[in-house]
């Protein structure tokens, strides 16, 4: 294609700078062209596909750009509802609905949208990784772009059918098994998981860090065109990237994982999803019956391997060996390239040069399952509230309002972040050990850096699992005689408090508590100072039975490092093993 | 051709010029030392603060006075009540004004005004935490009608912004009535002296700063340190940094506000007085309609008319009597109702 042409040509040039020239590539190792086939249909689709891709991406993008607070700009003075399904791809993402579906037996809500896709591969075959996955976009456009940089032979070597790609099988057995025995833990594998809590957590809160540093280094210039660059910048940036800047707990993680998994498909072409994605696996199972398939005319292979240079399955259409139907993402780059017309997407062709099954071993494919089994009762011997007559792992374990108790909540939570994103004030962050090992990368709700706020049920709106239930204001506030949402209470650290310890005014927690009554009262007191001095003084106290644990006094509270007021899960109503108090 | 001096010899013979060296390279080789130590010098010069020690970081405090010279004198206060409750602000205000000698008389053609509400609080018009959005509403269209270039709105709220601009009603009421409204983010805030026994250097709303002219709209609220939250209180909002320090000597803290910045007008909002749980409320229970609207330049004067709505007297109030006869006057003897 003429635009990767002229992008390599150009970074060649780069590459070249320094006045050195680069030696021209030995025409034996030229990658040969890819859209000169003689199939015009299979180069209008490939062409097509690649467009699709763009799209899916951008969609998206946008619908994760969109996971935030609406605004009066909107024209509303509702703050609630988004304006978009931004939860969409999780929704339709298939492997999501049946492992749900596995744990809980049903399938919640919008998932019904996986039927799409499932359908759409049952007929066609794994089109939903070549076409819409924005995961395998995003790896398809860096391997494109890279592509000219390594020798033909590897390229060629390189996508041809590899055992390695068996993996995802027996990967997506095992978390098969384990959704069956009650937990999520194929969200940690979920490419669309993946990607939206490594863009949304990670990613994109480190562009906006790199963004301001540049738009900071612009106008310290000094420079009126650069100023102005930098005016336009910051006019165009809340626009791109998150609004305010977000920094969420063990944040790097996610861009790491993200970022390596990106860059090796410069060696390993497609390496998540040929070898461990769960959902392509899934979707390579339902394949089986597709009506559309590759033909290959053997007799006109000429062994050009043009077919392979920018194959993405791996699912080997080159002449002389069966094509895995399982592999194929349908990405037409094979029939776009074949000079020959030898390879054909059609319905219903000849299955004499294809392989359907996945070429598993029952030895692994019953030792994945074994794992698979023993997974989860051997992360649920340790302590947390998800197992039998459960004990908190973590006090600091609060979960969002209307978050399921533990053992439900991690049989839905597919620790995709979008809770995290949505979060008008930033208080949920990922955790790491706190729910125990099976729950790592859920949502837990850190005060320090931001509260729950009364009147916003969004995270539960965005959820697409129900693993935190879409509440409304009322439910959430509490009405006609029902208690609010509690998701935890504050306890003072009464050494750490300005007015019980110091002797010194302050109350801002009081100020904060948004309840009514305010669950935070206040004790008025004359007490002597060091010097015998009479000062009044209010000290605040919290009222057990008010206190719905939203955090806002611990996020308020003056005492930076570690507030005199903090929030546990204790109390929180949706566990039973977590209450305190014997009435109210 | 060397040879290693003999250990006899006294000084070892001048070497002579290696055999590659060529002028052109030596002269290259000189410049581009030269270069270097030019470079290295020249960031060094640009770099240095060359400012006595004493002097950096010690600028003059901005205080900002933003009253026109035909402003009424401190302690006067024109008051109203709604015949129909509190949704009878926007006439209030017009015949308020009407009665203090128009809006022309503190905002000029041309000028760039900034109305500051009270919208601390994510929530709604009725709970009476933020200040009425149809009063915002009616000033901006006034501040428009005498011939402000720019009218901005703005708060720095404790709740999360997008959702107190949205929820309290005032974002699209002062969109729809033509002005802009900032929701502040990290880079709208200056570092500036401001002059106070407190409050020194502190981040300032830069609005603010570059506005000729600040209209203080605060809604009359109960608050358990300060007593009642109004026209001082309302100047919180202005500030960004660590305001949660400030509750420790909240009567001072008022008092360097109040210093800081004297508004072109303050108009109070009693439409709706939240009598307990402030300054957040939440019940309706804890709402009372007043349906009253004053407007002053006295911001003292302005809080010590709203006490009683809270059944507290000014001189009950420690801040006020702190900036009684300093920042204006809580003594209400130039107080009128205009009928």
């Amino acid at each position: 294609m003429a635009l990767s042409a002229r992008v390599r040509q150009l970074l060649e040039r780069v590459l070249a700078a320094g006045g050195r020239v680069l030696p021209r590539p030995d025409p034996v190792h030229k990658l040969p062209s890819i859209r000169q086939g003689t199939s015009r249909r299979g180069r209008w689709l490939a062409t097509l596909r690649g467009w699709v891709q763009l799209a899916s991406f951008l969609l998206f993008l946008v619908l994760l750009l969109q996971t935030e607070v609406a605004t009066f700009q909107r024209g509303s003075n509702l703050a609630g509802d988004l304006p978009y399904p931004t939860s969409l791809y999780l929704q339709a993402d298939p492997l999501l609905g049946v492992a749900t579906s596995l744990a809980t037996g049903s399938l919640y809500d919008g998932l019904i949208w996986g039927l799409a896709v499932l359908l759409l591969t049952l007929l066609l075959g794994r089109a939903f990784c070549g076409w819409l996955c924005p995961f395998g976009a995003v790896q398809h456009a860096v391997e494109w772009l890279g592509r000219g940089w390594r020798r033909a032979t590897k390229v060629i070597a390189g996508n041809r059918y590899a055992p390695g790609q068996r993996l995802k099988y027996y990967l997506l057995a095992a978390l098969l098994v384990i959704s069956v025995s009650g937990s999520m833990l194929v969200g940690l594998f979920d490419p669309i998981s993946l990607l939206t809590r490594s863009l949304s957590l990670s990613i994109l809160p480190a562009l906006d860090e790199a963004a301001r540093a540049g738009i900071r280094l612009l106008q310290q210039t000094e420079l009126g065109p650069l100023q102005t660059l930098a005016a336009a910048g910051e006019l165009v940036r809340p626009h791109l990237l998150p609004a305010r800047p977000t920094h969420a707990h063990d944040a790097w993680v996610f861009g790491l994982i993200f970022l390596g998994l990106v860059g090796v498909v410069l060696w390993l072409p497609r390496f998540w999803c040929r070898r461990l994605c769960p959902l392509g696996a899934l979707l390579g199972v339902c394949s089986r019956p597709a009506l559309l398939g590759l033909a290959k005319d053997e007799s006109r292979c000429t062994s050009c391997n043009r077919c392979l240079v920018a194959c993405q399955g791996a699912c080997d259409p080159q002449g002389g060996a069966p094509w895995h139907a399982a592999e194929c993402h349908l990405c037409f780059n094979c029939e776009a390239a074949c000079p020959e017309a030898a390879l054909a997407f059609t319905f219903l062709p000849s299955r004499a040069t294809t392989r359907l099954d996945a070429d598993l071993t029952r030895r692994a494919l019953v030792g994945s399952l074994a794992a698979g089994a023993v997974t989860l009762p051997l992360l649920r011997s340790s302590a947390g509230f998800a197992g039998p007559g459960g004990v908190a792992a973590d006090p600091s374990l609060i979960r969002p309002p209307g978050a399921l108790p533990e053992g439900d909540f991690l049989a839905r939570c597919v620790k995709c972040g979008e809770c995290m994103k949505v979060c008008p004030t930033h208080a949920l962050h990922p955790t790491l050990l706190q729910a125990g090992l099976e729950g790592i990368w859920t949502p837990r709700l850190v005060p320090r850096i931001g509260y729950c706020e009364p009147s916003c049920t969004l995270c539960g709106e965005v959820c697409p699992t129900g693993a935190i239930r879409h509440l409304t204001e009322a439910e959430k506030t509490g009405h006609d005689g029902q208690p609010p949402v509690r998701l935890g209470t504050a306890f003072y650290d009464l050494g750490r408090c300005l007015p019980w310890a110091m002797h010194t005014p302050c109350i801002v927690c009081e100020e904060w508590c948004p309840t009514t009554p305010k669950a935070i009262w206040l004790e008025e007191v004359t007490v002597d100072d060091r010097d015998g001095k009479p000062i009044r003084l209010q000290r605040p106290h919290v009222d057990p039975r008010r206190c719905t644990g939203c955090g806002a006094c611990e996020f308020a509270c003056p005492i930076k490092d570690q507030a005199a007021i903090r929030v546990t899960s204790a109390g929180e109503v949706r566990h039973p093993h977590n209450r305190f108090l014997l009435s109210g | 051709m060397t040879s290693p001096p003999a250990p006899d010899a006294g000084l070892p013979e001048p070497s002579p010029p290696s055999p590659g060296l060529t002028r052109r390279e030596a002269l290259g080789r000189v410049a581009r030392c030269g270069l270097a130590l030019a470079g290295v010098g020249g960031a060094a010069f640009l770099l240095h603060d060359r400012r006595p020690a004493a002097a950096i970081g010690a600028d003059a405090p901005r205080r900002r006075d933003l009253r026109t010279p035909e402003a009424p004198r401190d302690g006067e206060l024109l008051f109203a009540r709604s015949p129909n409750g509190p949704a009878g602000g926007p006439e209030l205000i017009r015949k308020l004004l009407d009665a203090f000698g128009g809006m022309g008389r503190f905002v000029r053609r041309g000028e760039r005004v900034v109305i500051k509400p009270n919208v601390g609080w994510d929530r709604n018009e009725q709970q009476a935490a933020n200040t009425n959005p149809a009063l915002i509403a009616a000033l901006v269209h006034l501040c428009r009608e005498a011939g402000a270039a720019e009218v901005i709105v703005t708060d720095v709220s404790c709740n999360d912004a997008r959702r107190s601009f949205t929820r309290s009603g005032v974002g699209l009421a002062a969109q729809q009535a033509g002005a802009q409204v900032i929701l502040p983010l990290e880079q709208d805030f200056v570092t500036v002296p401001m002059g106070g026994l407190l409050l020194q250097r502190w981040p300032v709303l830069k609005p603010l700063l570059e506005a000729d002219r600040v209209i203080s709209v605060p809604i009359v609220k109960h608050h358990n340190l300060t007593g009642m939250t109004g026209a001082l209180k309302n100047l919180y909002g202005i500030i960004g940094g660590r305001r949660n320090l400030l509750h420790q000597q909240i009567d001072q803290s008022l008092l360097d506000l109040g210093h800081f910045l004297r508004p072109s007008l303050v108009v109070v909002d009693a439409l709706r007085v939240l009598l307990r749980n402030g300054p957040q409320g939440g019940s309706f229970q804890d709402v009372q309609e007043v349906g009253q609207v004053a407007v002053t330049v006295d911001p003292v004067a302005a809080d010590a008319w709203a006490a009683p709505f809270l059944g507290l007297k000014a001189k009950d109030l420690n801040f006020l009597r702190l900036a009684h006869g300093v920042l204006g006057s809580h003594e209400l003897l130039q107080v009128r109702e205009v009928g």
